[in-house]
């Protein structure tokens, strides 16, 4: 993966950033030992490492506004991170650049249950903001699969998305209102506890913008109240095809589950083979979940199976109690440990129209054997947002490299069908070539001149999400006068 | 008048106009400001339509009817509710669906199932110098590159034309049913809203009607599990006064999605966006002469003397949210402009954003800023 080469004046001039930012924060705030920045020389996409030059670690919406400011002064890139989870690497740094961590900014500021909204430091775990209303029998609705260490920041960065939001949507849908740092250090407000912040929706552009328009200090979440039960159920088809018939007649028939998730073969018997779940061996598993009172959910499952029977399941489970709805998702929530069990693995995250998942399913599998790499694929069938899993060598020269290619094949099938990149991981450096396939130049020109208008100096981490020869022009080092 | 059949002659017209354009799809919300009409009703046509996916692509200028028809066929609708301004302006004239989100216009159910915006997957425009532009797509989960799309819905024509839209649909509910609540005053109604919004019971719409004194709280899904939440609601909300259940709601919720306590009575109209917890405290100080409220006491429909600044009300009251002046007198739009003027960051972020997507300044100029 290539990567800018780094300034060299900026490398030369550590100390004097180092001291500058040093004056402004908290003794504890900056690091610059050699030793030390390598805590932050990835993310979740771990095959790309670089340390920073340096990382601070602000408390408070003043130390990023200083720490930014400062920055743009000294034209100094800057990374910011949440919790460093990205899959797609979001947060990784270069050699010239600042890594700003959120981390420590992990308060609740205001708990709100008469108008449904908290408020939080956006370096607080996704988890733990449910975590905070649980008592009051509230919850935030989007889970990424990383819910229990990633960072609100890092959600707002990437849109994040979960198994829950055919029902609740995304980050995006439930985002009223945040604090953001402009890279000059200027603090703007936008949105708050009233629906649709006023003006243009520049809350929806930097939902998903990677970190690259400011930095969410502070943010203001939709909470809901949870609904009275929830219990899944498991059914098992022959086929891929007979399986996403059956989400499609489920969908049409008015029934909105919360959760549809579709395993494949390969993925199943990973899966048995590591958690022991007692899946049965079949082409494709779906698991249904649904939620409301016992009566409610004993009704919506009454008309799933009888969709499910029309299509001749293998098998069906209804889970009669607590402990045999978590045995159905024992296995599916297992996945990506056993797959990690059975070798090293790249995660991908593209979205399809769902009517397409046969087709893409089948393509997916000769690729499998024109590579020579297995491939297991574990997919949000309800909105077509596909996790594929690649199994590689990470210790055989070239099998990283054989995998990207074979994932790249796969991107590019899923834009093929008419869905998309990334469903709810994001570019990064991931997919940042790849852009070009879904959109032309001038679909990412207006991309670029919303950043330029955010962030003229291009210094908020400015390698990610546009193919670097896309962004070169703009990238242009600007250094303060000597 | 301009008149472009496909968004080839859009872009066209566009790329060579040296005066500034008026973008109209129906002509019904209103807010057209001076130039050339640039009309986008040749526009039109369901490009495809795919029930078990949710998704429906069209072009800008297909009628809202036209869509809402063949939803209708499947069993299926906008969730968002897209409010009909034609009784609230007096304007006559057929909406589009690129009015609906060039406008982003949500109903009563945005409490529950998002706006507009939240329904729009992708667009399709064209910006200030001709060029047309793509973003987003037609799935459900997409996070690829920047979201222009949530940009270009509400942003009333400012930064490009809509030529295409595709969007997420739902089914429609089995069955429907309102729960009424006699209250004392505007205080109860807002707790009782609020009770019903914090209950597990997935209510899709609270309102509160000053004239009646009825709060009106919907429950939409399946006819069974909308008798047993209908029961436990009914019980929840019986210390905050009588309360009535109502299974033919259409009418009473297009009502108020489309604010007919204010059709044919004259004076200015302002929508306002608040923590639905202000609203009892705002209401008052706005002195107006006729208010109904929607999203559990967080949208604020006033009607009330003409001229009259509720901003400066708003801020009398020490409360935060937005005010969008929906009807007034040209002079009153031009003296407190349409939508509330934000700090100066903001308006330097919108103002730069106009002129990158927009540099003549040609399309629907001043209507945003």
């Amino acid at each position: 993966m290539e990567m800018p080469v780094p300034n060299s004046t900026i490398l030369a001039r550590k100390a004097h950033l180092a001291a500058r930012l040093a004056a402004v924060l908290p003794s504890d705030a900056v690091i610059q030992d050699e030793m030390e920045t390598r805590a932050y020389e990835c993310d979740g996409l771990a095959a790309y490492r670089c340390p920073p030059l340096l990382a601070v670690l602000p408390r408070t919406t003043q130390e990023v506004s200083d720490i930014l400011r400062i920055c743009h002064e000294e034209g100094v890139p800057v990374v910011p991170r949440g919790a460093g989870t990205s899959l797609a690497g979001g947060a990784l740094p270069t050699a010239d650049s600042v890594i700003l961590g959120v981390a420590r900014m992990n308060e609740v500021l205001d708990t709100d249950y008469d108008n449904r909204v908290i408020r939080v430091q956006s370096g607080r775990t996704n988890l733990s903001v449910s975590g905070a209303v649980e008592e009051e029998e509230f919850f935030y609705a989007p889970d990424p699969s990383s819910q229990l260490a990633c960072a609100i920041a890092g959600n707002i960065a990437m849109n994040s998305g979960g198994a829950h939001c055919l029902k609740y949507g995304v980050t995006t849908n439930n985002l009223l209102g945040v604090t953001l740092v402009m890279m000059d250090g200027t603090v703007v407000e936008i949105g708050g506890a009233h629906l649709d912040a006023g003006g243009l929706d520049l809350l929806g552009v930097i939902c998903g913008s990677e970190g690259q328009l400011g930095v969410v200090t502070e943010a203001t979440l939709r909470i809901l109240r949870k609904p009275e039960g929830a219990r899944p159920v498991l059914i098992g088809y022959d086929s891929n095809e007979v399986a996403g018939a059956c989400v499609s007649d489920i969908i049409k028939a008015g029934v909105l589950p919360v959760a549809i998730e579709f395993m494949d073969r390969p993925c199943i018997e990973a899966c048995e083979a590591f958690a022991k779940a007692g899946y049965p061996m079949c082409e494709a598993l779906l698991i249904i979940e649904v939620e409301g009172s016992d009566a409610e959910i004993a009704h919506q499952l009454e008309l799933i199976i009888e969709i499910a029977r029309t299509h001749n399941p293998v098998e069906l489970r209804e889970a009669g109690d607590a402990d045999q709805a978590a045995r159905i998702w024992l296995g599916r929530k297992s996945a990506f440990g056993a797959m990690g069990q059975i070798n090293d693995y790249m995660c991908l995250d593209g979205t399809i129209p769902v009517g397409s998942l046969p087709q893409v399913l089948r393509r997916i599998g000769e690729l499998s054997q024109e590579y020579g790499l297995d491939v297991a694929n574990v997919f949000h069938a309800g909105d077509g947002n596909m996790h594929p899993l690649i199994l590689f060598d990470a210790n055989k020269p070239g099998d990283l490299e054989l995998c990207e290619q074979f994932g790249a094949e796969v991107l590019k099938l899923c834009v093929d069908v008419g869905g998309c990149l990334t469903g709810e991981h994001g570019v990064g450096i991931e997919k940042r070539d790849l852009m070009l396939y879904q959109y032309a130049p001038v679909d990412l020109e207006a991309q670029l001149l919303v950043k330029d208008v955010f962030d003229p100096k291009w210094l908020l981490n400015p390698a990610k999400v546009f193919p670097l020869s896309v962004s070169e022009g703009r990238r242009e080092p600007v250094l303060a006068a000597e | 008048m301009y008149n472009p059949q496909d968004e080839a002659e859009l872009a066209e017209v566009i790329a060579e106009a040296g005066a500034l354009l008026c973008i109209e799809g129906g002509g019904t919300r209103g807010f057209g400001g001076a130039g050339e009409v640039l009309s986008t009703s040749g526009l039109t046509g369901i490009e495809l339509y795919e029930p078990g996916s949710l998704t429906l692509v069209a072009k800008a200028g297909t009628p809202v009817a036209e869509i809402e028809q063949i939803l209708a066929a499947e069993g299926q609708r906008m969730a968002f509710e897209p409010m009909d301004m034609r009784g609230v302006l007096g304007t006559s004239g057929v909406a589009t669906i690129g009015g609906v989100f060039a406008t982003n216009s949500s109903g009563p159910r945005r409490i529950q199932g998002g706006a507009a915006r939240d329904y729009l997957l992708g667009v399709r425009f064209v910006d200030g110098s001709g060029q047309v532009i793509k973003n987003g797509g037609r799935v459900m989960k997409n996070v690829t590159g920047y979201d222009l799309v949530k940009l270009m819905a509400g942003a009333h024509g400012t930064l490009g034309v809509l030529s295409e839209l595709s969007l997420k649909v739902l089914p429609n509910p089995e069955a429907v049913v309102t729960v009424s609540v006699a209250v004392a005053d505007l205080t109860v109604a807002v707790r009782a809203m609020s009770a019903a919004l914090g209950s597990p019971y997935d209510v899709s719409g609270a309102a509160y009607d000053p004239d009646t004194g009825l709060v009106h709280v919907r429950l939409e899904g399946f006819a069974r599990s909308v008798a047993y939440r209908q029961d436990k609601l009914a019980t929840e909300l019986a210390g905050f006064g009588t309360v009535a259940t109502d299974a033919g709601s259409e009418v009473l919720w297009q009502g108020i999605r489309d604010v007919a306590g204010f059709h044919g009575r004259v004076g200015d109209v302002w929508r306002i966006s608040v923590r639905p917890s202000d609203a009892p405290l705002l209401a008052p100080m706005l002195e107006a002469e006729a208010l109904q409220f929607d999203w559990g006491g967080g949208l604020i429909w006033a009607l009330c003397d003409a001229g009259a600044d509720l901003r400066a009300r708003m801020a009398q009251a020490g409360v935060a949210g937005h005010a969008t002046l929906v009807r007034g007198s040209a002079e009153t739009m031009t003296r407190l402009g349409r939508f509330q003027p934000q700090v100066a960051p903001l308006e330097a972020i919108a103002k730069g954003l106009r002129q990158r997507f927009d540099p003549k300044g040609l399309l629907n100029p001043g209507v945003m800023g």
